[in-house]
């Protein structure tokens, strides 16, 4: 989490750069599809479209995404991707943009 | 075999609207598109593709079974979708939208009923196989996975939730549920060896398996390799691994690990563990070749750009190469000359001879996924 919070103050934009946003929106769809579904309405994990999702904001998502749940099959990403990464993922799903 | 557009072609010129030519499709398979929904007709012997059949909805994880004369399949999408597909004809023969989220299918056998397992809502639905018509419903209140099929007109199935198999039995009328507890925590997919005896979950919540011995009057289940991982903290796991495509490799079964770079051996009559071999990445896939000699292995996001190649009496691997980014899903030729894997971000089937490993051929593909010959059609729990 310390390293969101700096992310955050810091503000996002200018780390835009480093981000593959093809890559990342692959990465969604496929990976975290085979357990979400590829159109993310939910298999074994549950549907992470916006209005499921909307209790989130976007470093409390991002935390799950980074930490996953632990005692459930939903993995900690960290080992695979930076904060910026799963920011960015956060806010893939939080605009809605992923449906 | 010969395409069809040239048959109807030829029957056209001819002028006649007896059908000239039978179609055989001993050596056809289809090859899952995931991301637009259809699926390619390919032709194992030429190794090409025939058509592609398209409007079969959200394909992610879908697998697909075949009718005993291998003239249709049966796709299971994700979406809830059952579609039956006629290959002869190369088009849908019918289409139903049977619940929210499904997980996977199997066909009776004697071919009349198909069975869908299904995450939302939690259970198994079964239709005629011709009609699409449902004729039973069997709600779980689970997520429902290791649906399979085995003599007698009989289903088995298990409960991710509640840890629980049960056996359905449609060779009367009603169905007959046996419902056996204790499986163990969270069970993520389930094997029926060949001749439909022996059904082994494995758990996701601890580390080991189920196994039943369906030929029992009154199946228990018995622990396989209970704590395999030895206490050792589990790696996250990024892709569940599948026992569909579970191998028997003379007389012992080869099995992914959960959440470990490992595949497992295990002694097909009394379970106890035969050795362990070191792999690459997460094993999602261990499949034999049909004579169980060499078992191949894919894996888990991030590695999923290599397969492995074990030799199954010295237990080591033999061959590691890297047909490309995602390889989701390997299908041997029925007698395991060849094997076709499918490459999805390279939007390719790659084609290998398993004795040289040798590139045989590579077909263009959608991001493909699974690949099915309809040579299941005569095989059990497929
Ligand atoms: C191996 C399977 C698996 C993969 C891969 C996976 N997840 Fe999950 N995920 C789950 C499960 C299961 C849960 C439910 C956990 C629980 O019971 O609370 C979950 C929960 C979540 C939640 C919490 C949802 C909520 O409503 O609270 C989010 C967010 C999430 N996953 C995002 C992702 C993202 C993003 C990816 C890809 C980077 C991903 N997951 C990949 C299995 C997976």
């Amino acid at each position: 989490m310390r390293s969101l919070l700096v992310l955050a103050l810091l503000g996002t934009p200018a780390l835009a750069d480093d981000l593959d946003p093809e890559a990342l929106k692959r990465l969604v769809h496929q990976d975290c599809g085979s357990c979400h579904g590829l159109t993310l309405k939910g298999g074994l994990g549950p549907d992470l479209r916006v209005e499921t999702l909307a209790h989130y904001d976007r470093e409390g998502l991002a935390s799950v995404i980074l930490y996953g749940v632990p005692g459930t099959p939903m993995p900690p990403w960290e080992p695979l991707m930076s904060d910026a990464e799963a920011l960015w993922i956060a806010e893939y799903l939080l605009t809605g943009e992923s449906e | 075999m010969k395409p069809l557009h040239l048959t109807l072609a030829a029957l056209a010129l001819a002028g006649s609207a007896a059908m000239g030519e039978t179609i055989a499709t001993g050596d056809l398979g289809l090859v899952i598109e995931r991301t637009t929904g259809a699926v390619l007709l390919v032709d194992q012997s030429d190794r090409a593709a025939l058509a592609r059949i398209e409007g079969l909805g959200d394909l992610s994880h879908a697998s697909l079974v075949y009718s005993p004369d291998q003239r249709f399949a049966y796709v299971f999408g994700r979406d809830g979708g059952l579609t039956k597909v006629d290959l002869v004809e190369r088009r849908i023969a019918g289409r139903v939208v049977q619940a929210g989220n499904a997980i996977g299918g199997a066909i009776s056998d004697d071919g009349a009923l198909v069975a869908v397992s299904n995450y939302e809502p939690g259970g198994v639905r079964i239709f005629d196989a011709v009609t699409l018509e449902m004729v039973a419903d069997i709600p779980t209140g689970s997520k429902t996975i290791g649906l399979v099929d085995v003599p007698g007109r009989r289903f088995v199935f298990t409960l991710w939730d509640a840890g629980e198999t049960w056996i359905a039995d449609l060779s009367g009328d009603e169905a007959q549920i046996t419902k056996i507890t204790g499986m163990g925590k969270n069970p993520y997919d389930a094997l029926v060896t060949a001749n439909g005896r022996t059904y082994i979950a494995g758990l996701f919540g601890e580390d080991g398996l189920s196994a039943l011995d369906l030929w029992d009057e009154d199946p228990k289940p018995r622990q396989v390799l209970p704590g395999y991982g030895r206490g050792e903290e589990p790696l996250p796991v990024y892709k569940m691994p599948h026992l569909e495509g579970w191998a028997l490799a003379g007389a012992e079964f080869v099995l992914p690990a959960v959440g470990r770079h490992e595949v497992l051996w295990v002694d097909a009559r009394d379970f106890t563990e035969t050795g362990r071999t070191a792999t690459h990445g997460q094993p999602v896939f261990a499949m034999a070749r049909p004579d169980g000699r060499q078992v191949w292995v894919n894996f888990a996001h991030p590695l999923n750009d290599t397969i492995q190649v074990i030799d199954t009496v010295t237990k080591q691997v033999v061959h590691v190469f890297k047909p490309g980014p995602a390889v989701l899903h390997m299908e041997f030729t029925p007698r395991g000359h060849e094997v076709w894997v499918s490459v999805r971000d390279a939007d390719k089937i790659m084609i290998y001879d398993t004795q040289s490993f040798e590139k045989r051929g590579e077909i263009d593909a959608d991001s493909p996924s699974g690949i099915f010959f309809t040579a299941r059609a005569h095989r059990m729990g497929l």
